[in-house]
């Protein structure tokens, strides 16, 4: 049997991984091993990052340096990794849970901050790990396993939030638009600063099987990308179309000096 | 360029800048921090500090990205610090779990106060303990000066070297907030323990296998071993797939690498012990009124000793025991309601009645009080 090459970058004996068939998450997993290819990245210098949940779970296959398992707190994290050694490469894989919801302040602050690492977020709009509950990233109106009368308040849109607060590399694409997600990674892993790159993706399972009325992760797919449209597009579109839209693009792609401390000597000055 | 990193020499100094500076000598590149009153002081002078000796300073956004920037910062090879007082400390329980399960060497300050004021308490002394959700045992320090804030700082970023765990330096208002004659050795005399590195290369190296009771060799970060630290159970090879006897067995060690290692941790002071009847046992600064009533009552005729425990957790079982063999009662002294009695009625059992001396009014006892204790006792 010949083995996709790009598995060398897999941790030993971790397949098969977790993931529900058609998962999203594990998409984003594939887009990443790709655009670490592409652009060279050495994963011994690699420390990967994943709160809880699902989407938490991507860096733990991956033959790096991982820190797992509490919820909200990867850019903490990431924030000790990266100040003590500028040198290593940090991503972090999040859910919109870890994002938008317990690890919100994190990710405002870093962005502020320009931390240098990459967020890739997997946003398949619903707490897909505990079943299937509403996030501050499910669409109005969609039934959850808590909102079984229908989402009632708005959603969430991260990619906004992280370039208000300061985020220099900010992208969102579904994981239907493969080639563009993989290049948005690669951009972000090429980047100096704070990045994040969003999926917007299916989870068939929780939110396909209650909120769409399929666990068909085709469908699910599909759904997505009917319900999106290019940053171009959404120029011609009126507030409330564009209220049920994902909106895709590259945002965000300037430079300015990275986070080295909250306390640091003026460079060549006098202490 | 600034000072260096160990200040040897005389000083009168305040408590929480003692601290900072104990940490300095020890070793410390990385702090992260909140603002909370009585702690300030350290993450202030720690901000002007870090920069000197070529660390690094954090200004968390809040207790939880301070306790897990501590972590990472650990993992990826630094000595690493925050520190916070009790409320703040609530936020950060869910960090001492992550250290306590992925054995994560750090140190935590806790300046007691009460509860939404800055007054002085000695009552977080069973949070402390009992920090984490799960099951974890927990090494925590009560310095009782100005210079033990020093030593104590010290002595916990060594024994979270020694045993990769997260370790708690248990302060107060009383001696975070006052100046002390404070007495730093020249850096030669101090020691310094670093964690454990594996001695093979990644391909043979199984990061989470120790002998029983043993502690685990730990690499930096980035260095090419692809550790998973995770906070769910792991096996030896750091893999989480839920089995009842991975999870088992690796609590067995994380606990018994501390249990195991009692008399390596545990310290405690006696005073007057030898032939004392009326016994006192206290930790922190209630240890100086104490010691005070003990010294006053001999005077008065009154065979009183005093046990300090200078290590509050793990419970100084067999050093309890000893005092309170031939004693007609023992006096569990503290500035709380009544909080580390129980577990030194539980070490002390029939052998003889305990006394629970508490004052739980943001004040420390005065030697007068405790003296009118001991006099009671000995009728």
């Amino acid at each position: 049997m010949t083995l996709n090459p790009l598995t060398r970058n897999l941790r030993e004996g971790s397949l098969p991984h977790f993931f529900c068939p058609g998962c999203g998450a594990a998409q984003v997993l594939n887009y990443f091993l790709r655009a670490a290819d592409a652009v060279g990245l050495d994963f011994g210098r690699l420390v990967g990052i994943g709160g809880v949940g699902c989407t938490a779970r991507i860096p733990v296959y991956l033959k790096a340096d991982c820190l797992h398992g509490v919820h909200g707190r990867t850019l903490p994290w990431a924030t000790g990794v990266k100040l003590h050694n500028p040198a290593l490469k940090v991503v972090i894989f999040s859910g919109d849970g870890d994002a938008a919801a317990i690890g919100g302040n994190h990710l405002i602050q870093a962005a502020r901050r320009n931390l240098d690492v990459t967020m890739i977020v997997v946003n398949n709009l619903n707490y897909g790990m505990t079943g299937g509950q509403v996030a501050p990233t499910t669409p109005e109106g969609a039934n959850t396993m808590t909102t079984p009368y229908g989402n009632v308040e708005p959603r969430f849109d991260l990619c906004a939030l992280a370039a208000t607060a300061g985020a220099t590399y900010v992208s969102r694409w579904n994981t239907f638009r493969s080639r563009q997600g993989i290049r948005a990674i690669e951009g972000a892993l090429r980047h100096r600063g704070f990045s994040l790159v969003e999926f917007v993706a299916q989870c068939p399972t929780n939110y396909g099987r209650r909120a769409l009325g399929s666990g068909d992760a085709a469908k699910n797919i599909r759904w997505i990308e009917e319900h999106s449209v290019t940053a171009e597009q959404a120029k011609l579109l009126s507030a409330d179309d564009l209220g049920t839209r994902f909106v895709l693009g590259d945002f965000v792609n300037t430079s300015r000096p990275v986070f080295a401390g909250s306390s640091t000597m003026p460079q060549g000055g006098e202490s | 360029m600034g000072r260096g990193r160990v200040l040897t020499g005389k000083h009168f100094m305040l408590g929480n800048y003692a601290v900072v500076e104990g940490a300095l000598a020890a070793g410390c590149d990385f702090f992260a921090g909140y603002p909370i009153t009585p702690a300030n002081e350290i993450s202030e002078r720690m901000a002007s500090r870090m920069p000197e000796v070529g660390g690094k300073f954090l200004q968390g956004e809040d207790e939880l990205c301070s306790v897990y920037a501590v972590t990472g910062a650990s993992l990826a090879g630094a000595k690493a610090m925050t520190a916070t007082a009790s409320e703040g400390f609530n936020y950060m329980l869910e960090g001492v779990g992550y250290a306590v399960a992925a054995e994560i060497p750090c140190v935590i300050v806790d300046v007691q106060r009460c509860r939404g004021e800055n007054y002085a308490t000695q009552a977080d002394v069973m949070q402390l303990r009992w920090a984490a959700s799960g099951d974890h045992e927990m090494i925590v320090l009560a310095p009782w000066s100005v210079q033990e804030l020093f030593d104590h700082t010290v002595k916990a970023f060594n024994l979270a070297e020694r045993f990769r765990a997260p370790v708690i330096v248990m302060s107060e208002t009383t001696i975070a907030l006052m100046r002390e004659n404070l007495t730093i050795p020249d850096a030669s005399e101090i020691p310094i323990v670093n964690r454990r590195r594996p001695a093979v290369p990644p391909a043979e190296f199984i990061p989470f296998r120790a002998e029983k009771n043993g502690v685990p060799p730990l690499p930096n970060l980035g260095e090419g071993y692809g550790i998973l630290h995770s906070l769910n159970p792991h096996d030896e090879r750091g893999g989480i797939a839920w089995d009842a006897d991975v999870f088992e067995r690796m609590y067995e060690r994380i606990l018994g690498k501390i249990t195991a290692h009692r008399r390596e941790i545990v310290e405690t002071e006696a005073y007057y012990l030898a032939d004392a009847q009326i016994v006192l046992i206290a930790y922190g600064s209630e240890a100086r009124p104490a010691l005070d009533a003990v010294e006053a009552a001999r005077e008065n005729g009154i065979a009183a000793g005093l046990l300090r425990l200078v290590t509050v957790w793990p419970v100084a079982e067999d050093e309890i025991r000893h005092a309170a063999q031939q004693a007609r009662a023992v006096l569990a002294v503290e500035m709380n309601v009544g909080k580390y009695a129980g577990e030194i009625e539980r070490v002390v059992g029939r052998r003889c009645p305990v006394v629970r001396v508490t004052k739980n009014r943001g004040e420390i006892h005065t030697a007068q009080e405790i003296l009118r204790v001991i006099e009671e006792a000995a009728r």
